[in-house]
């Protein structure tokens, strides 16, 4: 164990490093994820202007509000590892990963920490930005604030979980970019990005709520926002933590599964 | 003038010619088609979704009816399966090329270069986004149930055109600029999730960011003001602005390629 978080350590810290040499990169991803939340956040301001002043109990400046924590949160749960897994396969990259005596998984959510920690010094005035631009409105409570903070890891937890059980998929075939996109609409209509899952059908709702991807996204959005009532909250974090437990033994299994497929390249 | 027409038709030839090579490099891997299919599909199901979860919502947004916007979601397949098919993968070519010095062989040829980098990448399966947002325009149009006048196809067509050249001219322009700062493809990042944006028409975003949609990266020219075409909205002064900025980026681009390709020193040099 001591051994584990000395390794998170100076892997970190090493990723901190590498990471910060590509400044022109960093600022160019900022910009892919501000923008998808703007676009949406500019959509649905038009329609609460133009009718009356609200939808569904959001006013402009609850959409912006809606809208800038999700950007927030976004960043904080992203993983790109099923871009990547397909190359490190089909290079025989992860033929030198599989012979350390350490689970490969470790050194992903290292770097995955230090970007999203890193990310921070565009992310932080991007927020300000578009709460000077687009003046958000906030009705909250104490607690549900307070509590933002554990649904926020336990969502990146589970999204971490879930992106690479994706991102294994390349073990299998190297079409992966159908699935990645498969599993990006799927984030994109049950996390609640094209609209807060509120203003969704019925029976869309109740799809989201058996799926993980809410629980990945919306839900910290929403309790920040104070749009959950205590009942809701406690079994959102009943969901997160049982789509955890669920993804996780999901993962081992698939894992073992794939590493006996792999053959590397040249092997 | 008949030697104006004659260019044309070469280059025209040329073209094709690279759309049949393009075609016989993708003809071996078919089931690429059916990825693109896929992919064309999710794409479109990501914009009919968001427009009936608005409109089950709303009945127009920002003075757009739902057709209106079935309008925009068609054009904006058309024209970014046409940034794909073409003008995208060539200029992303020339990019590696200068970076790798392989351009001198292009600059050999004994064709203006400018046509050559232009047209010499060509992904087919790029034409399913353009035959569905084809359909997708046509079923617009259909539920409209507006009788085209001339105007409206004449004005469509027009500024269906004018959009692919300002959009052309300024990928040419950020080619070029591969002359002097090598390694510059992550501004094409920017440029995709900067169309994303045209998935819904510009003016209904705030003021900065409509200037920065339309003559910065100029989504709007592309998808927007042929949408308006299309719906019957557009005013003749904005046909000619628009008939007039294309010219002036054609123009402009081809003299900043000229100009940068004087910079380019070769790979040996």
């Amino acid at each position: 164990m001591l051994a584990l978080i000395a390794y998170y350590q100076q892997r970190i810290k090493t990723s901190f490093i590498v990471q910060s040499q590509y400044r022109v990169a960093l600022a160019i991803w900022m910009i892919g994820l501000v923008l998808e939340p703007v676009i949406y956040l500019v959509v649905w301001r038009t329609v609460a202007e133009s009718s009356g002043g609200q939808v569904g109990g959001f006013t402009p400046g609850g959409f912006a509000a809606y809208y800038i924590v999700l950007m927030v949160v976004m960043h904080l749960t992203q993983i790109w590892h099923m871009w990547e897994m397909e190359y490190l396969i089909r290079d025989g990259t992860m033929s030198g990963r599989l012979l350390r005596p350490i689970h490969p998984i470790h050194q992903d959510v290292s770097e995955n920490i230090a970007y999203k920690v890193l990310m921070l010094i565009v992310v932080v005035p991007a927020t300000l930005f578009l709460v000077v631009v687009f003046q958000p409105e906030i009705q909250t409570s104490l607690w549900a604030v307070l509590l933002f903070l554990p649904a926020i890891l336990l969502a990146a937890m589970l999204a971490f979980l879930v992106g690479w059980l994706v991102a294994l998929a390349a073990f299998w075939t190297t079409r992966t970019l159908a699935i990645n996109e498969f599993y990006f609409i799927s984030m994109f209509f049950f996390a609640g990005q094209v609209a807060p899952l509120e203003l969704l059908p019925d029976f869309i709702r109740r799809i989201a709520d058996l799926l993980p991807f809410r629980w990945m996204l919306s839900f910290p959005v929403e309790l920040f926002l104070g749009r959950l009532n205590p009942q809701a909250a406690l079994e959102g974090f009943s969901a997160q933590v049982i789509w955890i437990g669920l993804a996780w033994l999901a993962l081992r299994w698939v894992w073992t599964q794939g590493v006996r497929r792999y053959g590397a390249v040249g092997g | 003038m008949v030697r104006w027409g004659a260019r044309t038709m070469r280059y025209l030839r040329l073209f094709g010619l690279f759309f049949r090579v393009g075609m016989l490099n993708e003809l071996e891997y078919r089931a690429n088609f059916f990825i693109q299919v896929f992919q064309t599909v999710l794409g479109l199901l990501v914009s009919l979704g968001g427009l009936s979860i608005i409109f089950s919502h709303a009945d127009n947004l920002g003075g757009w009816k739902p057709d209106e916007l079935l309008a925009v979601v068609g054009i904006y397949f058309l024209v970014g399966g046409l940034i794909n098919l073409v003008i995208q993968p060539s200029m992303q070519k020339l990019m590696e090329d200068v970076r790798q010095g392989t351009l001198d062989f292009l600059l050999t040829k004994p064709e203006d270069a400018q046509v050559l980098v232009s047209v010499r990448q060509v992904q087919i399966w790029k034409l399913v986004d353009i035959v569905l947002g084809l359909v997708v325009l046509i079923v617009a149009g259909v539920r409209m149930g507006t009788v085209i006048t001339p105007w409206t196809a004449v004005s469509f067509v027009l500024m269906l055109l004018a959009g692919a050249i300002i959009i052309y001219s300024f990928w040419l322009m950020l080619a070029t600029f591969t002359f002097w700062f090598v390694k510059i493809d992550n501004i094409l990042v920017i440029f995709q999730s900067m169309y994303e944006a045209g998935r819904w028409p510009v003016s209904i975003y705030p003021a900065w960011l409509r200037v920065i949609l339309t003559f910065i990266v100029p989504v709007a020219f592309a998808v927007t003001i042929p949408a308006e075409a299309a719906v019957g909205r557009l005013t003749p002064a904005m046909l000619l602005g628009g008939l007039a900025l294309a010219a002036a980026m054609l123009i402009f681009s081809r003299w900043f390629w000229r100009f940068g390709i004087k910079h380019y020193s070769g790979a040996s040099a």
